[in-house]
């Protein structure tokens, strides 16, 4: 009786250690752009093993980012690269933040689909949201005053839009500003004058997609660095990732991973 | 027990919200808070300014108790005074299930059916705007305006009626000499009510106003209320920081609105209380 239940307690002992050796925790937090695709990857990464727990939040790329540097997560997401600000920081704290590219974004400026402008150029498009361009017939198209649409100042599609396009100064107040990209889709196909700017995932029929500097939006003009208003969307980890960190990594960066990543309407890497 | 147990609830909600509120003022003075004219919450430096806002909301609300104010005791003054029994009968429920419609539905009709009809209509840029919105809230307010006034004018004792026919007073002389008077605590509180109910809407505004934090300068100009721009911004905005402290100061903005319209109400419907027949 007494052996049987010491073999008992010696099963549930080499359990209890076995499961902490060979399971893992990974906490990852950062940008609300990246946040779908690892959502996803996640919940794929956990069904195939089960023994490996992944905690997830959000909280903005600059978030992402400190959190790989004050070592409060094993993975930071950012939509953009790392600052040199932020460099610096880690330097001084011995932390060498390493970066995965994971996915990309293409961010596609929409006209109605009645709209005769093909094509407009950065400097275009940043006078139109900062106001100084007001009619349609300044940029060669039939007259009509330009509605402004764009998205919410939290939103990442907005961060991308303000960095590559604004160059960081402001929209002009009057700018329509919808909550979804969905939200952009529906105001531009029923407002004839209307701009505005969607993910590429959300080109359709009743908006037409304007070239920018003459190179239009597709998955593959991103790829090849064409296009202008796109971006990596990246995944810091502090120093050369080990273990689970490494293998969810290498999870995203295989072809399945990367099939989530077109799933979830971003542009994979190959 | 149950009132005092949501009387508890409700005032913790208020103490939470004045603390998470409070704390934007560390930040910007309250006049830049409630004057500034530029709304730049994630910008580096961020502005914090709700003129813009605040005006949005006060547009709003203003031009749809415009249109949902004469409409909503008009219909209310026939319904208890003027039409048949066997029309009220119908009218009456038809109008009650108005004001149990989903917000979102009519937002989404504003949104999609009216937005391309107005500005088809008015040639003007774009259909989301001032009068869009108004127009969606006037159908919400009409309903809760014209049952509450409906109620009041029924409530009016048939001895005055009769005794204004019996001094030969016509059928619309009784009702605007006597009637209208006699109810006017109960219809004022009905037009409260209906705004109040207006400018707390957030989803009506959120879908159909346009969303343009600047100060509207047409009623065709896109505006940004106030209930708007907390419930397009929360979620996004990092927890406990500037611009999370700045929602919840709207917030309170908000709140001291409609205590204020609550106010006006109760002042109004003591003030014009009708007591006994004899103070006509």
């Amino acid at each position: 009786m007494n052996k049987r239940k010491n073999i008992f307690i010696a099963i549930i002992f080499l359990l209890t250690i076995s499961s902490t050796v060979f399971s893992g925790e990974l906490v990852i937090k950062g940008s609300t752009t990246v946040l779908p695709i690892v959502q996803k990857a996640a919940e794929a990464y956990m069904a195939e093993n089960p023994d490996v727990k992944i905690s997830l939040s959000g909280g903005g790329s600059g978030n992402g980012i400190k959190a790989i540097i004050d070592g409060t997560a094993d993975i930071g997401n950012a939509s953009r690269f790392i600052k040199q600000k932020e460099v610096n920081l880690a330097g001084t704290k011995n932390v060498y933040p390493v970066p995965f590219r994971i996915a990309l974004d293409a961010i596609v400026p929409v006209v109605n689909g009645k709209n005769s402008v093909n094509n407009l150029t950065i400097a275009q498009l940043k006078d139109i949201y900062l106001g100084k361009i007001k009619d349609w017939k300044q940029i060669g198209g039939t007259p009509g005053k330009i509605v402004v649409i764009s998205r919410d100042s939290s939103s990442g599609t907005f961060g991308v839009w303000k960095e590559l396009v604004m160059k960081d100064e402001r929209v002009i107040p009057s700018a329509l500003t919808v909550p979804s990209n969905g939200g952009i889709v529906q105001a531009v196909t029923t407002t004839p004058g209307a701009i505005g700017y969607v993910g590429l995932g959300y080109l359709t029929g009743g908006i037409k997609a304007v070239k920018v500097d003459g190179v239009e939006g597709s998955e593959q003009n991103t790829l090849n660095g064409s296009f202008p208003i796109s971006r990596g969307l990246f995944m810091f980890t502090k120093g050369w990732p080990q273990g689970e960190t490494m293998a969810f990594i290498s999870f995203i960066l295989s072809r399945k991973g990367q099939d989530l990543v077109k799933e979830v309407g971003s542009i994979p890497l190959f | 027990m149950i009132a005092l147990f949501s009387i508890t609830a409700l005032s913790l909600i208020m103490i939470f919200l004045f603390i998470e509120g409070i704390s934007i003022f560390d930040h910007v003075s309250i006049k830049e808070f409630i004057f500034g004219k530029y709304w730049y919450p994630t910008d580096d430096p961020a502005d914090f300014g709700i003129l813009a806002l605040i005006l949005g909301s006060f547009c709003v609300t203003f031009l749809s108790g415009i249109m949902a104010i004469p409409l909503g005791i008009m219909t209310a003054i026939y319904l208890a005074e003027i039409a048949p029994p066997k029309v009220a009968e119908i009218v009456k429920p038809i109008v009650e299930l108005m004001a149990s419609m989903p917000s979102v539905v009519i937002g989404f009709f504003g949104m999609v059916v009216v937005a391309p009809f107005i500005q088809k209509l008015f040639n003007i840029p774009v259909g989301l705007n001032i009068f869009n919105a108004s127009l969606m809230l006037a159908f919400m307010s009409v309903p809760t305006i014209c049952s509450i006034s409906e109620d009041a004018i029924f409530s009016v004792p048939t001895a005055l009626k009769e005794a204004s026919f019996a001094l030969g007073a016509t059928h619309f002389e009784t009702i605007v000499k006597i009637i209208i008077p006699a109810s006017l605590s109960g219809i004022c509180t009905a037009v409260i009510l209906g705004l109040s109910r207006a400018v707390g809407e957030t989803m009506v505004v959120l879908m159909a106003a346009g969303g343009a934090a600047m100060i509207p300068g047409s009623i065709f100009d896109p505006v940004r209320p106030l209930p708007a721009s907390i419930a397009a911004e929360m979620a996004e905005a990092p927890f406990r920081s500037e611009h999370y402290h700045a929602l919840f100061a709207i917030g309170i903005v908000l709140f001291l609105f409609t205590l204020i319209f609550n106010l006006i109400a109760d002042f109004l419907s003591h003030k014009f209380r009708q007591v006994g027949e004899a103070s006509l």
